[in-house]
């Protein structure tokens, strides 16, 4: 009994403690550890660590966390643990990052941006639109200290694209998409009458329809009325608000969308148009890597969503595409971020646009893209991103919004109705936020 | 007490210590946390809360009809569960406890839904409801029922009903092992006496497999309502809780308010009260058996 209870003990302690290791295979007393969630881009980060060791002896090991969503729920977790690594990115809406920010667990990137290292400022390297994703401007709402929390690592636009062979076969023009929310529905009825399926999206993934609907809106009503909106100052009940429903509607009563695209996941929406079973999707310019992926001899162009009118520009989503921050909290602060820099530099971008066919950060590796994925970047003028509005609508009414789109689209509500039910929502969630 | 016996008693917890901190850490610790967060407003990420109070619990019960609209949702696809898989599953179990030819076989495929992941049962039951190219409208076609034709997830009057399906589809396999084993234990003594008696088969199942296989039926009937209540893989892998809101269940929605609009308390105060209704239909279900063996 006495030997037995002395070796339950030992084999339980010792239990404990091999629990408390980390399990690390490879000694990184000195080097960086860098969470990621883009399994597209996993071989391709292995190489460049295996790079950056050979050039600077400072061993990294990135790990993969996928799908997005556990990735978002482990970095949460490791924030409240005190566990997260030296580099990582942040998933989620601007308010999360901001509560990143504001508890402790991002670095200010402002100052190393703007140093002046080698000749040049690193800021002035990358585009600016990728950068501001990730700054806080000052007296932003979320009361954090102005400047920039992350480093962009590609750039990203999320807009429509068409299939050009199947355009052909209608007796459309392949190299004039529409334009116009008039034309649109004109190559619609051109498509549909030669039974070609017309439009996908994974639109079971409501961002999707938040990012569609919201470049609509800001066509019709501008950005400073949806701005307005989200403030509180406009209600949804608003005509122009109306409209951009009635847009939905219009392509719910026209059968524009593929059937089942309301609930389609987009990777499923992606099949759909790679495999030519739809004359456009709504998508984002990293679909470059998944249709070649799917279909490499898939004729397609980027188009701009159709304007509805012509009294604002047609803004789309669009910024940096995977963006990493340096954990404040981190010994290796300096060491994340000299390393971040190389990776940033045209030789590492230049790398990472072939492999995993997205678009460069780094200005000057821009000329070196592929055709379709210039045809991307030529838009990014438009391109606008929901961390860069001034305000930002609460989330409830996000989604009552969107799921409102969803209900429209199979022609269960109205665009009234629709409106109406978000407003509600909205000055309720107003009420309770106060 | 003399130190012979604190010993002995010590020696004793010190044996129990190991199961306890596991229990207590990922078991009593979690799910105190949860009523702890169900008073408190939080992101998630910020290591402050305020305390609410009972808001949180308040604005559930009394304005909330999204997240009532799914649990009416998932007591529709539990119903459906409840009645339909577990006949399918009877029925089944009833034919393999004969001794037919290639039984164990049978008993395997069975057995196979079970097993393979939601997320990917889901995916192939995508294929098979596509409005475009799917199997279902396939078929339909082929038997001249082409008119019923639809999108089978992306259509209200039918997503809630064709995720139901699957979740039938994929959980019948469990009721039918547990009733089989049911059938089973039932001594064949008792059938062969009836038999000589002149029962017919129809009195046989009545007077004898009924009420000896209640229990079963009782323990298959909780696994069917707290499965099926927290019903969500299949719902993520197919619909993600559209169109609409026609396929949202309970736990769609605390994930969607914990992941999506980041408010953890208010997501635990959804996760207290599911649980304590889930607690309570299955005690009203353990005394109706209790009272069904009294009969």
């Amino acid at each position: 009994m006495k030997y037995s209870l002395k070796f339950f003990i030992i084999f339980f302690l010792a239990l404990c403690f091999a629990g408390c290791s980390t399990g690390d295979k490879k000694d990184l007393s000195d080097g960086l550890k860098v969470w990621h969630w883009a399994s597209d881009r996993e071989s391709a980060f292995q190489e460049l660590a295996k790079r950056y060791e050979a050039q600077f002896h400072v061993p990294v090991r990135f790990e993969l966390y996928a799908p997005s969503e556990a990735y978002a729920q482990r970095v949460k977790a490791a924030a409240q643990t005190n566990k997260l690594p030296d580099i990582y990115g942040i998933l989620g809406e601007k308010r999360d990052f901001a509560s990143f920010i504001k508890s402790g667990y991002v670095a200010d990137l402002t100052p190393s941006l703007n140093s002046d290292g080698g000749g040049f400022v690193w800021k002035d390297k990358l585009f600016e639109k990728a950068l501001a994703v990730n700054e806080f401007a000052p007296g932003n709402e979320y009361g954090v200290n102005p400047g920039i929390y992350g480093v962009p690592l590609d750039v990203t636009t999320i807009q429509m694209v068409y299939n050009k062979k199947l355009y052909e076969k209608a007796g459309l023009d392949p190299g004039r998409p529409p334009q116009t929310w008039e034309e649109f529905l004109s190559h619609s009825s051109v498509l549909k009458a030669q039974g070609i399926p017309r439009f996908v999206s994974g639109f079971g993934e409501i961002w999707l329809i938040d990012a569609f609907a919201s470049n609509l809106a800001m066509n019709i009503m501008g950005e400073e009325k949806v701005f307005a909106t989200y403030a509180g100052k406009v209600p949804y009940t608003d005509p122009d608000w109306v409209k951009v429903l009635a847009l939905f509607k219009q392509m719910a009563d026209e059968g524009i969308l593929v059937e089942g695209a309301v609930t389609m996941v987009n990777k499923m929406a992606e099949q759909t148009f790679a495999n030519e079973r739809a004359a456009y999707a709504f998508n984002g310019s990293w679909c470059v890597n998944v249709y070649k992926g799917m279909n490499p001899d898939l004729q397609y162009g980027a188009m701009l969503p159709p304007k509805a009118t012509n009294l604002n520009p047609m803004r789309i989503w669009g910024g940096a595409g995977t963006s990493f921050v340096v954990n404040q909290k981190s010994g290796r602060r300096e060491k994340a971020i000299q390393f971040l820099k190389w990776l940033t530099e045209d030789a590492q971008q230049a790398f990472l646009s072939v492999e995993t066919q997205n678009l460069p950060v780094s200005k000057s590796s821009i000329g070196r893209i592929s055709p379709i994925l210039a045809e991307f970047a030529d838009d990014m003028d438009n391109a606008t991103h929901p961390n860069v509005y001034p305000v930002h609508e609460i989330s409830a009414v996000t989604e009552a919004f969107d799921k409102g789109i969803q209900s429209i689209l199979i022609g269960e509500k109205t665009p009234n109705a629709v409106a109406q039910e978000v407003q509600r929502i909205k000055e309720k969630e107003s009420k309770k936020n106060q | 007490m003399n130190f012979q016996k604190i010993r002995h008693l010590a020696g004793n917890y010190i044996f129990v210590l190991p199961a306890f901190l596991l229990f207590a850490t990922f078991s009593l610790y979690p799910f105190l946390k949860v009523f702890q967060l169900s008073v408190m407003s939080w992101d998630g990420i910020s290591p402050e809360m305020t305390y609410v109070g009972l808001g949180n619990f308040k604005d559930l019960l009394l304005d909330n009809p999204v997240f009532w609209n799914s649990m009416g949702n998932a007591l529709f696809v539990t119903v459906l569960a409840l009645t339909a898989q577990n006949l399918l599953a009877l029925v089944l179990a009833f034919l393999c406890d004969r001794d037919i030819r290639g039984g164990n076989i049978y008993r395997v495929i069975f057995y196979l839904p079970p097993v393979l992941s939601g997320i990917v049962v889901g995916l192939i039951w995508n294929w098979i409801y596509d409005g475009n190219y799917g199997l279902l409208n396939h078929f339909l076609g082929f038997i001249g029922l082409g008119d019923l034709s639809r999108a089978w997830l992306s259509d209200p009057k039918t997503a809630l009903a064709a995720v139901a399906v699957i979740h039938m589809w994929k959980g019948f396999g469990w009721g039918f092992v547990i009733l089989l084993a049911g059938l089973q234990s039932i001594p064949r003594e008792l059938y062969e006496a009836a038999r000589v008696d002149g029962a017919n088969s129809w009195t046989v199942f009545r007077n004898i497999t009924v009420p000896l296989m209640i229990p079963v039926f009782v323990l298959v009937s909780i696994l069917t309502i707290l499965g099926t209540m927290q019903i969500f893989d299949i719902i993520i892998a197919t619909t993600g809780g559209g169109p609409g809101y026609h396929t949202e269940v309970p736990i769609t929605r605390i994930v969607q308010t914990m992941v999506g609009s980041s408010q953890f308390g208010y997501a635990c105060a959804m996760g207290v009260v599911f649980g304590v209704i889930l607690l309570v239909v299955s005690m009203i279900q353990i005394r109706v058996s209790k009272m069904m063996r009294q009969v």
